[in-house]
């Protein structure tokens, strides 16, 4: 990199802001959602710095495959390469810059440019440049392959990528989040799940009012008050969905837990009956659910009900930073596109039964699924990010500076810290906000190694 | 005895053999030796889709939904073919239910990606109505152009749909209705209107 300018630019970062002074201790000034130099310096210090969420391996199931992702606002080709090795490369070509895949998904082992027809190989090895005697130089220097992501790692099959040499591996970077991930995947048969397309949103407002959102407990009655009641509309007993916010959310057994790293999950399972059928029994309504219900309990008897709960909402929001979480039978993916512009998506997941265990009911279970997963998208996280885009309008007014997390703060006994750091509180609480703003606000301070690799 | 099920209530309609059926029918039907040349047929059909476009225009979402077939899809698909929709996640896929559910919700008041409501308006085009292997069922297809106009400014939502009728005792009912956004498997800022 250019030392006198990145010199320069990391001195300059640094000294941006007083960050504790936009970070305390129970708010944050609204700054950090509107300052367009913030985000820049957040595509480098977090998107850059950190491991970053890229796909999921049922997404490039075969050699040659590929997606096109971003890494921040870099774009990137995540493919296996024809010899099944993940790798993120820059989609950019070495000569003069211009992206060389267009397309969002499909299958290559060479990638060709459009503009002057230099081709790579999917490892993004230099293959041939046009007319190669009008240059004086050796194109086997490494220099002219495609730049890739020096750190690719799958977590069972969640691919997450980053540029930071200095990054812990993967694996110490998830730390205690690992343990509500496997329990996600594993209530699916051999704890494999495959993504089938997305419900995809976007919004105008910065991206971490997203990353706020996916831990809270406290918006969930207000924001999602249509939602609650349109799907309890026809029940006996109102008790469909996130029924469970409604009376005294906390004092319910479900809570927030703050797991270090930026990562926070809220485990809403000790609302629920543990008992096989007990997610179905809250499931709201969806096309087919008592066709399927029937024929299924007709099939299977008393073992329907296990069977149910895979077309159920899984009751958890596990929330990776800074852009991945599982809620549901979603993997949401958030994406910065501006300081004031973030991408929302939210991939479906099927149920994947190689053994057979579910005796040819995958098909029938997936139909289901496939719907019930619909819900949430369609008729709650609307309105959230309507929401989302009235914060940043409101944030404008220069002059009311601060936005608040406090909620929990300073009441005795309420937020718990355990011996290996893990804080949880009761559901509502805003302590998670205020945990992950903290490593927010380390990270921006930090100076992250970011460097590219070549094939050599 | 076949029990009845009022499909507003419960979905038992929505079932394996659905699906086959409703994949099939939307697979390869705009032949130009299956159009209908009749202009008086044609008009038939581009009245019908008017209608609806005004309907939903002005929010008379009873009369909307009793332009449909009482077992009836409204599908928008996530993906340019449309995809499967056993297989993979469409942006809605609602039956009778599902459909009321959003107009429901839509009046709530606490909607609030509807509060305050799109104001929108329709145009219609390229209506071009092809025949079935069923004498009882048409498919249409339409253009259409959707103009909204909410918060802070005016867009436009543009795409293709497909129809399908059905002839009831004495009248042509919405089946199944598939809305094909030109950019359905972009993100999309705030799709809460019924498209």
């Amino acid at each position: 990199m250019l030392e006198k300018l990145t010199h320069a630019r990391v001195e300059h970062a640094a000294e941006l802001y007083d960050w504790d002074e936009l970070v305390r201790e129970d708010r944050v000034h609204r700054l950090i959602y509107t300052d367009p130099a913030i985000f820049a310096l957040e595509m480098t210090n977090v998107f850059g710095a950190v491991w970053v969420y890229l796909g999921h391996e049922s997404q490039i199931p075969r050699n040659d495959d590929y997606i096109t992702v971003r890494l921040g606002l870099r774009p990137i080709i995540l493919l296996r390469d024809s010899e099944g090795k993940i790798r993120g490369l820059f989609n950019r070509c070495t000569h003069r810059g211009t992206t060389l895949c267009r397309k969002d998904k499909g299958s290559a082992r060479i990638f060709t440019c459009p503009y002057h027809g230099w081709s790579f190989l999917n490892t993004g090895k230099l293959r041939a440049v046009p007319w190669p005697d009008g240059y004086a130089c050796d194109f086997k220097d490494a220099k002219f392959n495609v730049a890739q992501l020096p750190r690719v790692d799958s977590y069972r099959g969640f691919i997450f990528g980053t540029l930071n040499a200095d990054a812990p591996a993967l694996l110490d970077y998830l730390g205690a989040i690992t343990k509500p991930i496997d329990e996600w995947l594993d209530r699916q048969p051999k704890g494999k799940i495959a993504v089938c397309e997305a419900n995809r949103l976007k919004y105008k407002g910065n991206w971490k009012l997203a990353y706020d959102n996916s831990g809270d407990g406290y918006h969930v009655v207000f924001s999602h008050r249509s939602l609650l009641e349109m799907e309890n509309r026809q029940a006996d007993v109102a008790n469909k969905g996130m029924s469970y916010y409604k009376a005294s959310p906390d004092t319910a057994p479900m809570y927030m837990a703050y797991m270090g790293h930026g990562h926070h999950f809220k485990d809403k399972r000790p609302n629920i009956q543990k008992r096989a059928g007990g997610l179905w029994a809250v499931e709201g309504p969806a096309p087919g659910s008592e066709h399927y219900q029937h024929e299924l309990r007709r099939r299977f008897g008393a073992r329907a009900e296990e069977i149910l709960d895979l077309a159920s909402s899984e009751p958890v929001n596990i929330n990776v930073f800074p852009n991945f979480s599982l809620l549901g039978n979603h993997i949401q993916v958030f994406e910065p596109v501006s300081v004031d512009e973030t991408n929302v998506t939210w991939y479906g997941t099927a149920v994947v039964d190689e053994d057979g265990v579910l005796d040819g009911a995958v098909d029938q279970i997936n139909a289901l699924r496939m719907r019930t997963q619909e819900q949430f998208p369609n008729f709650g996280e609307v309105d959230d990010l309507a929401n989302f885009e009235e914060i940043q309008r409101g944030l404008a007014c220069q002059e009311d500076e601060w936005v608040y997390m406090h909620r929990g703060l300073g009441i005795p006994g309420r937020v718990k810290t355990d011996a290996d750091g893990i804080v949880t509180a009761p559901a509502t609480d805003e302590a998670f906000m205020r945990e992950y703003i903290k490593e927010w606000k380390r990270l921006m301070q930090s100076r992250p190694r970011l460097v590219v690799q070549r094939e050599p | 005895m076949q029990t009845v099920h009022d499909p507003s209530i419960s979905s038992y309609y929505v079932n394996d053999r659905l699906y086959r059926r409703l994949v099939e029918s939307f697979a390869d039907w705009q032949k130009d030796e299956l159009a209908v040349l009749r202009p008086d047929e044609r008009d038939r059909f581009r009245m019908l889709l008017e209608r609806e476009a005004r309907l939903l225009d002005q929010l008379r979402f009873d009369e909307w939904l009793a332009m449909y077939a009482r077992e009836c899809i409204y599908w928008v698909p996530g993906t340019p073919e449309g995809g499967d929709p056993r297989r993979e996640i469409a942006i809605c896929f609602d039956d009778r239910r599902r459909m009321e559910d959003r107009i429901y919700r839509l009046r709530t008041g606490y909607a609030w990606s509807q509060a305050p409501k799109s104001r929108t308006v329709r145009m219609i085009s390229n209506v071009e109505v092809f025949e079935t292997d069923s004498s009882i069922a048409r498919m249409v297809r339409s253009n259409f152009l959707i103009s909204e106009f909410r918060v802070d400014g005016t867009r436009f939502l543009s795409g293709w749909c497909g129809h399908r009728f059905v002839r009831s005792a004495h009248r042509w009912e919405i089946e199944v209705r598939q809305v094909n956004l030109i950019d359905c498997d972009q993100n999309l800022r705030n799709p809460s209107i019924v498209l």
